[in-house]
């Protein structure tokens, strides 16, 4: 299959590996997807007082289109408030990327990680202030 | 080191044309063009002649008799005509047929095909080494079965069937064995005289000859009949009608030649080859080979990287030709059937790789591709986060996964 020169470049050099402490208050983690299908995706933000995602970091299992995607969406966080990351549309990544119709579920399960990151920190922080 | 990449490590997929092989094509391309039917001049006749000479070839790598080799487009059209036709000439005496879950999709897709046209069919599990557990197939033998199918050796793990107790079996209960024998001509050696088996279906082109050609072998004693598949001149003896590809055939005959006379200092010389590569891969973490490793060819290599996904592998390591699954289904995002059907666990099946390694693979291409996959596994896994949890002392198997 021939990738585009995007995801090239995501999956040869792709940005922000890694990974945050969950147990941070300030953390959120999303982790989608099954190993069954050939695709796991951990994505996790970091934001600061203000609420703005500072960090944001990921590791992926899966194909090249999913690697780059994760890879571009931990970029497009950064700065972006959580509603504004929760914005983040999965036909936005496929563009980018130029996801074949093959691959666009790469692109979803990108979307799925983010809402998933920005869910588990809402969670926290209303568990905080309940506390 | 000096090595041309990419290296082409996908011998199972197909095989070059050996040189020798296409040489000796080329003058029935063009000078001795004639049409092997044609029966009232010397240019069919030369034709004519150059398809028995090869017919006797490939009779001679499987000890058949040249009679009982009937020419066809390739194994694909090889088991069709085996399965359908064997199926449909004996459809009186039962409509049951026994097979493998692990057979190559030219023998499940005819079989299935024949289960839409009132057939039965048991497609059996092999162990998880691959093989098939001959109580199994003992057990899955029914009063209606007429035909059974196993191939010799799996394209996808190279694991080698034992073919003669199988048709030991069909023997006894009057049922007739076809063997898909596409992955096994110059790798182990076959010999027909001996082997109870009633049709064979051999492929030119993993076997260093042309694509587009391949053969049928018939028993004549016990005689097996088909009904054909194809209709037409009634060449080859009714059963395949068309007209001869002269300079195809041409090409098989040599190929299987120079694998009769070259397969046991060659298989030598791969087995070697294969165990280096397999003592150097070995020394990566969680890698899983599957498959049969004794019995098995030494051409075939196919093994799991744990944690670490196929396709983005194959994608790393694009100085190598590989393939993840067989080429005819990589396409699909599915694992490999062939190894669900060993019961490997899905992100094994996604996480494999076959190497298959043939007549020009040298060691400096395997010292390449072993050094390759150490760095680019090593990457992919600081990607991935199911290797972080296995760090971690996760248990992948518990975890609730939110499928997709």
């Amino acid at each position: 299959m021939a990738y585009s020169d995007k995801v090239l470049d995501h999956y040869e050099n792709p940005r922000n590996v890694g990974t945050l402490d969950k147990n941070d208050p300030h953390v959120g983690t999303g982790m989608v997807g099954a190993p069954a299908c050939g695709d796991v995706m951990k994505l996790q933000i970091k934001v600061n007082d203000s609420g703005i995602i500072e960090d944001a970091k990921f590791k992926t299992y899966g194909c090249g289109s999913a690697i780059a995607s994760s890879s571009l969406v931990t970029e497009w966080l950064k700065g972006k408030s959580l509603d504004e990351a929760a914005q983040i549309k999965n036909s936005a990544i496929a563009e980018e990327l130029a996801l074949p119709p093959v691959k666009i579920h790469c692109s979803v399960l990108a979307e799925d990680a983010i809402k998933a990151a920005v869910a588990d920190l809402k969670a926290k922080q209303t568990d905080k202030e309940v506390a | 080191m000096t090595v041309k990449t990419p290296i082409y490590l996908d011998y199972s997929a197909t095989t070059p044309v050996d040189a020798r092989v296409a040489e000796k094509m080329i003058p029935y391309l063009t000078e001795h063009f004639g049409n092997p039917a044609s029966r009232s001049h010397s240019f069919g006749w030369v034709a004519e002649k150059a398809v028995e000479n090869a017919r006797e070839e490939v009779a001679k790598l499987v000890n058949a008799d040249p009679r009982e080799i009937i020419w066809t487009s390739g194994a694909t059209e090889s088991n069709n005509l085996a399965i359908k036709g064997a199926a449909h000439f004996y459809s009186g005496k039962g409509k049951h047929i026994i097979t493998v879950q692990t057979e190559h999709k030219a023998v499940i897709d005819p079989v299935r095909e024949l289960e839409r046209l009132g057939f039965e069919a048991t497609f059996l599990q092999p162990e998880p080494n691959g093989l098939l557990d001959l109580e199994k197939f003992k057990a899955a033998i029914r009063p209606d079965t007429v035909l059974a199918s196993v191939m010799l050796v799996n394209n996808e793990i190279g694991v080698i069937q034992d073919i003669e107790a199988i048709g030991n079996l069909c023997r006894e209960h009057g049922i007739i064995f076809h063997v898909d024998s596409a992955q096994a001509t110059g790798k182990v050696a076959i010999d027909l005289e001996k082997l109870p088996v009633d049709l064979m279906s051999f492929s030119a082109h993993k076997t260093y000859g042309p694509k587009g050609i391949g053969a049928l072998y018939v028993r004549r004693k016990p005689r097996v009949r088909l009904e054909a598949q194809m209709h037409g001149g009634g060449h080859e003896r009714g059963l395949r009608s068309g007209t001869l590809a002269t300079h195809q055939i041409v090409g098989m005959g040599e190929a299987f030649r120079i694998a009769r006379e070259e397969m046991e200092l060659e298989n030598a010389r791969i087995r070697r080859l294969r165990d280096r590569l397999l003592s150097g891969l070995q020394d990566i973490e969680e890698v899983y080979v599957n498959g049969d490793l004794k019995q098995r060819v030494p051409h075939n290599l196919n093994i799991s990287f744990n944690f670490v996904e196929g396709e983005s592998l194959i994608m790393a390591v694009k100085d190598i030709a590989v393939s993840s699954g067989s080429a005819c289904t990589s396409a699909s995002l599915e694992p490999s059937y062939v190894l669900r059907a060993l019961g490997r666990s899905d992100e094994l099946a996604h996480s494999s790789i076959r190497f298959s390694i043939g007549r020009f693979t040298t060691e400096e291409d395997i010292d390449y591709t072993v050094a390759l996959m150490k760095s680019k596994i090593g990457k992919l896994r600081e990607l991935s986060p199911l290797w972080e949890m296995h760090l971690e002392g996760i248990d992948l198997s518990k975890v609730e996964w939110a499928a997709h």
